[in-house]
């Protein structure tokens, strides 16, 4: 955060209801949020295991609508968003001309002419301010929805059946990155087959003023089969496991697409011109010839934990930084996505450590996931 | 929660048990274990090194952070707890009790650690 002065927290419409269960709160990204209720391992293990209950509602929804909403979209973002079909949703990201990445994004079309952009809460007024300038010459309106929605997730093996308990819409006919409006404990949704958990689960976009029934009746349907509220703090140990980045952390500004590994969300044969198209077709052709830096897993040997921003090293020399740390509930050991020098980032190249205030840690490198559910 | 009678308190959020034959336990209060979430690996001083008075001592890793561990008094390390090396969720699970950290043969105490109601007072709002 860049603000100079602080700026009051928002708070979610279920704020009340975190503090009645007594969570931890934190600062995230101007938002007060629940960091964790009790203990955020046990509620990692939940989500893997049984479910878990997420208030969302920092992340930022952005309505785009009009004839050529889908022609905007292809030209603001870096993939195919004219082909995502209706009801489908895509994972994609937004670049500026030169090929940084402003934003990862998952884009639900609603209808034909309709699609909401669900940013980053860190990042929703650069993604807001982003696609208004970029419609210009286009027939299409965008729209702040941040402050319609408040955003619910239930994700773990248990939740599809807590949630067709609640709800009459076809969730065996919704597929992962799929998302239909229905009505879940009589409350209109959005309900989303997406994730950031490496879990089936949910994602309900509901009115700020139906959050509270929903998340009660999502909490009384999922008591029996161990649903518990969880934080970000166990969150983010969600996605690590399942090597999911994290904007501020894997992705920045900085680097391309390509250069965190997801050249793969880079459409350059969809129709048109975009934003950032030859910045990212040189970025791409670097990647291919001469990798710099390649996203890593790392798997500790002892039980020092790596954080964001300390060195990898090999022989002595720091041939890296980690963007991510924390130690895994499932796997029982510290973990880190990093980016290391290309010779490096071979899984089991032997010497490799990490400079943990001071100390070299042996790591283990190795291919990303750390975790992926059975299916 | 509550903080034992008999204990004394650091600012930094230790505590010190009465000394025995000179030797006293430190640990760290159940307010901090709570702001720690769940601890996830001690780095404990050794036996027999010297710690000194607010100064630190060690570490304490949780899923979201490092904190340092300062010791509440001087003196010589005599025993650390291996129970909470094996299982550091001790100190969350039972911080003033079994997820003691390390015992202490006092040299000096500092006059300014706190009685319960005086940490209580410390860490209230």
């Amino acid at each position: 955060m860049s603000s100079s002065a602080p700026r009051p927290l928002r708070h979610t419409a279920l704020d009340a209801v975190h503090r009645a269960l007594g969570a931890t709160m934190t600062d995230f990204a101007g938002w007060d949020m629940p960091l964790r209720y009790g203990s955020e391992r046990d509620e990692h293990l939940a989500v893997r295991t049984r479910a878990g209950l997420f208030d969302l509602s920092h992340m930022g929804e952005i309505t785009v609508t009009g004839p050529q909403a889908a022609a905007l979209l292809n030209h603001a973002l870096v993939g195919n968003i004219a082909s995502v079909g209706v009801g489908r949703a895509r994972y994609t990201m937004i670049c500026r001309e030169d090929g940084g990445i402003l934003d990862d994004l998952i884009v639900y079309r609603l209808a034909e002419a309709e699609y909401m952009v669900v940013a980053n809460a860190s990042n929703a007024q650069v993604v807001l301010d982003a696609l208004t300038e970029r419609a210009a010459g286009f027939d299409a309106e965008v729209r702040d929805d941040r402050d319609n929605y408040a955003l619910i997730a239930v994700q773990g093996p248990e939740s599809p059946g807590i949630l067709a308990s609640l709800t009459d819409a076809d969730l065996d006919g919704l597929k992962y990155y799929a998302g239909l409006p229905g009505t879940v404990a009589g409350v209109p949704a959005l309900i989303a087959r997406t994730g950031y958990t490496g879990e089936d689960g949910f994602e309900l976009f509901v009115a700020p003023a139906d959050a509270e029934k929903l998340w009660q009746a999502l909490t009384d349907a999922g008591a029996d089969a161990g649903l518990v509220p969880c934080g970000l703090s166990c969150r983010d140990t969600l996605r690590l496991e399942a090597g999911m980045p994290l904007y501020g952390h894997e992705l920045t500004t900085g680097l391309t697409p390509f250069d965190a590994g997801l050249g793969r969300v880079v459409k350059f044969d969809k129709e048109g011109d975009f934003v950032g198209r030859e910045a990212l077709l040189a970025a791409a052709e670097r990647a291919a010839s001469q990798p710099p830096r390649v996203l890593v897993g790392l798997v500790a040997e002892g039980r020092r934990v790596p954080r964001a921003g300390y060195p990898v090293v090999a022989g002595g020399e720091v041939i890296g930084e980690v963007t991510s740390g924390a130690p895994s509930p499932t796997l029982g050991k510290p973990i880190a996505m990093a980016y290391v020098d290309a010779v490096h980032a071979a899984p089991g190249t032997p010497g490799v450590g990490v400079d943990i205030r001071g100390r070299h840690e042996p790591y283990e490198v190795v291919a990303l996931p750390f975790y992926k559910r059975q299916k | 929660m509550s903080n034992p009678q008999q204990l004394r308190y650091s600012k930094e959020h230790e505590w010190l048990s009465p000394a025995e034959d000179g030797v006293a336990t430190v640990g760290i209060t159940e307010f901090a274990a709570n702001a720690l979430g769940d601890v996830v690996y001690a780095d404990l001083p050794e036996v027999g090194t010297t710690v000194a008075a607010g100064e630190t001592c060690g570490e304490l890793e949780s899923t979201k952070s490092v904190s340092d561990l300062y010791s509440p008094v001087s003196g010589e390390v005599t025993e650390v707890n291996e129970d909470v090396v094996n299982d550091p969720s001790l100190v969350n699970s039972a911080p003033f009790e079994g997820g003691w950290l390390f015992k202490v043969r006092v040299t000096e105490e500092p006059a300014d650690l706190l009685s319960a109601d005086e940490y209580a007072a410390e860490t209230a709002g």
